[in-house]
């Protein structure tokens, strides 16, 4: 259907369409050419693989906990670790976020408004003051230790692991899995609810048969809108995580910050072929579960 | 013939407005029921009540002799056919007539068996793989028939199922329906507000307006013996005079007496009157009682449609004599073309033909009451 829709298109949209693309080219697409660019030359700008080559055969010394000292390849070893602090902070954005949306899109049309402006409204906050606040609810001294010490529960130690690292990202992100699952389920047509209902099924049935798999697409850009973001985070990790997680953002912002252009851009080159791989990969998927795998 | 749903004194509110207001109603076993009314009728909350999509505010819903006012859509062996077919876009057309066994976890190869029945019921034999997406509106239509039949429902619920189709397709839907009905012996409750695709397939007929039922009938019932100027009007054309019911088949219209076949009536009672534009008989002036002047002729087809004025009332005729505009005719009346209602809430607001439409007679009385 949308096929069709580009073929109509008229000139007058294209027209109108103008300066977007103009936009588009000049501050998407240019900047990622640049970063190609750099990433395959050296200093001199000569071409080279060097870049792309040290991201994966680069190796250091790291010490295990029993003192014994073993090499590992460096940025492999932080790439799995920020996929990893990713991927576990988007499935508990997802566990979290659809029942959310779920909830929201049945609730009454006037609390549905204030439940969205709720969700909202941390993100009109700035992103750094935000980390900075749950550093001091989780730090040794912070609020939250003070409450469990009234509770008489004793003090954990959060600032500074990777369940604090994640309960970061998870609070900065959950937003972005929200609204696009919260916005096709609210576009769900009701009457095939009722005709689920009608054919026999329960409110888990109708759940499991009908809104989950129409969901599906919400669902797939909710992981994509916090996957990403969560994949590249530096600053989570340096302020939650005292710098102990150091993550592939972290290690593309100090390659930067050392004026390491090429090296830096490289990494980021990586790191979105690696993206648009998986979310190739993903969105085929769900097609072919969605639509039985044919005309597509 | 058994009930299966009985409806008693059911009245139903949204925001304290009242939408249903103390409808009883009794629907038999391999019954072709036709629930007709104006848009806001209650027709189709009526219909929600018996799939289990909305609960009665007073009365109760009777289902083979148990009360079942409170089970929801899922637990009653009732299926629904939805306006918009509310077919599963994410599956194909085998899965989506599929989708009730499988919930019931019946085997494989008995879904297998039953899809292929229900298809080849609806004439869909070839398309068990299409996407729903993929299919025409009136396959989309045969699809969700299929689905709604596979579970062997008592009774199959259809809101407007055919509203979306073009003239010919619903003529020919109009036909299958009517034969699926008969061939499975389900009882169908038919929603709709064209009174032609009631008349050709129902039954029964239930006609109903502002929530409250009007008349129950066979469609010649109803044709014939309209009781008020409502169903009158809203089933076909009719002219609605007002008239005076000297005594037993004697009844005085325009300051005409007239022969009737109508009786029971009070002596003097005065009664609405109701002659039909296919039963008049245009002769000339000095062979009829009524004279007027023709002011409009449209052809249409079979036969023009000719408004007379009356003495200031617009009739309409159905001849197939062409008749000049401006010509002075005499209307004549078999006693077999009277039917007389008695006085009701609608006596004065329909059957004249100065407009076809209330939103005509807005227009040219704004602000106005319509009289």
């Amino acid at each position: 259907m949308y096929r069709e829709k580009t073929k109509l298109m008229s000139n007058g949209s294209r027209t109108a369409l103008a300066p977007y693309s103009v936009w588009a080219a000049l501050f998407i697409v240019v900047p990622m050419l640049f970063i190609a660019y750099y990433a395959f030359t050296d200093n001199n700008f000569n071409f080279t693989f060097d870049n792309i080559s040290r991201f994966f055969t680069s190796v250091s010394n790291i010490k295990n906990e029993d003192g014994s000292v073993s090499e590992v390849h460096t940025y492999l070893l932080i790439l799995r670790r920020s996929a990893k602090l990713a991927v576990i902070s988007t499935i508990i954005c997802l566990l979290i976020g659809y029942p959310l949306a779920y909830r929201i899109s049945r609730a009454k049309k006037s609390s549905q408004k204030t439940m969205m402006t709720l969700i909202m409204i941390p993100m009109w906050m700035n992103f750094l003051i935000r980390t900075y606040a749950w550093m001091t609810i989780l730090q040794d001294s912070g609020i939250f230790n003070n409450i469990l010490k009234a509770l008489g529960l004793g003090t954990v130690s959060i600032i500074g692991t990777e369940t604090a690292v994640i309960i970061g990202m998870v609070y900065d992100y959950l937003p972005y899995m929200v609204l696009p699952i919260y916005s096709v389920m609210l576009k769900m047509d009701k009457s095939l609810i009722e005709a689920a209902q009608d054919l026999g099924c329960g409110s888990f049935s109708v759940l499991k048969r009908v809104i989950f798999p129409l969901s599906l697409p919400g669902v797939l850009s909710g992981i994509t809108m916090v996957l990403i973001p969560s994949i590249s985070t530096f600053y989570i990790s340096q302020k939650l995580g005292n710098g102990k997680f150091f993550l592939i953002g972290d290690a593309i912002e100090g390659q930067y910050v050392a004026n390491n252009l090429h090296f830096a851009a490289a990494m980021a080159f990586i790191l979105m072929v690696m993206l648009l791989v998986f979310m190739a990969l993903v969105k085929y998927l769900t097609g072919h579960y969605l639509y039985g795998g044919e005309n597509k | 013939m058994d009930k299966i749903i009985e409806l008693r004194h059911i009245s139903k509110a949204f925001d304290g407005e009242t939408v249903l207001d103390d409808i009883s109603l009794d629907i038999h076993d391999n019954e072709f029921v036709t629930l007709l009314g104006p848009s806001g009728c209650g027709k189709t909350t009526t219909l929600r009540i018996i799939g289990g999509f909305e609960y009665p505010d007073k009365g109760e819903v009777v289902f083979m002799g148990n009360k079942i006012n409170d089970l929801p859509p899922h637990k009653r062996n009732v299926n629904t056919v939805f306006q918009k077919y509310a077919l599963f876009p994410h599956l194909s057309v085998f899965e989506n007539v599929a989708f009730p066994l499988r919930e019931k976890k019946v085997p494989k190869d008995e879904i297998k068996v039953k899809v292929q029945e229900m298809l080849d019921l609806v004439m869909l034999s070839g398309f068990a793989n299409r996407r729903v997406t993929s299919l025409s509106g009136g396959q989309q239509q045969r699809v969700a028939i299929a689905r709604a039949l596979v579970n062997n429902p008592k009774i199959l619920l259809l809101d407007e199922p055919l509203g979306a189709l073009d003239l010919k397709l619903r003529k020919d839907m109009q036909v299958e329906l009517k034969k699926i009905q008969k061939s499975t012996g389900i009882t169908f409750v038919f929603v709709t507000h064209d009174q032609e695709e009631a008349l050709s397939m129902s039954d029964t007929i239930v006609v109903m307006s502002e929530g409250k039922i009007q008349q129950i009938g066979s469609p010649t019932d109803i044709y014939n013996e309209p009781v008020n100027a409502f169903v009158a009007d809203f089933i076909g054309e009719s002219n609605i005079l007002d008239g005076i019911m000297l005594e037993d088949r004697r009844v005085k219209i325009d300051g005409h007496v007239f022969d009737c076949l109508d009786a029971g009536f009070a002596k003097n009672e005065e009664v609405d009157v109701v002659i039909r534009p296919e039963d008049v008989d245009i002769v000339s002036e000095d062979r009829a009682a009524l004279l007027g002047t023709v002011t409009s002729v449209t052809f249409l087809g079979v036969h023009y449609e000719i408004i007379v004025d009356v003495q200031g009332f617009k009739w309409m005729i159905q001849t197939t004599d062409f008749v000049d505009v401006g010509k002075r005719i005499g209307i004549k009346l078999d006693p077999d073309a009277i039917h007389i209602m008695k006085k009701s809430k609608y006596s004065g607001k329909f059957g004249d033909y100065s407009s076809f439409s209330d939103e005509m007679d807005e227009l040219s009385n704004p602000g106005g009451e319509i009289e």
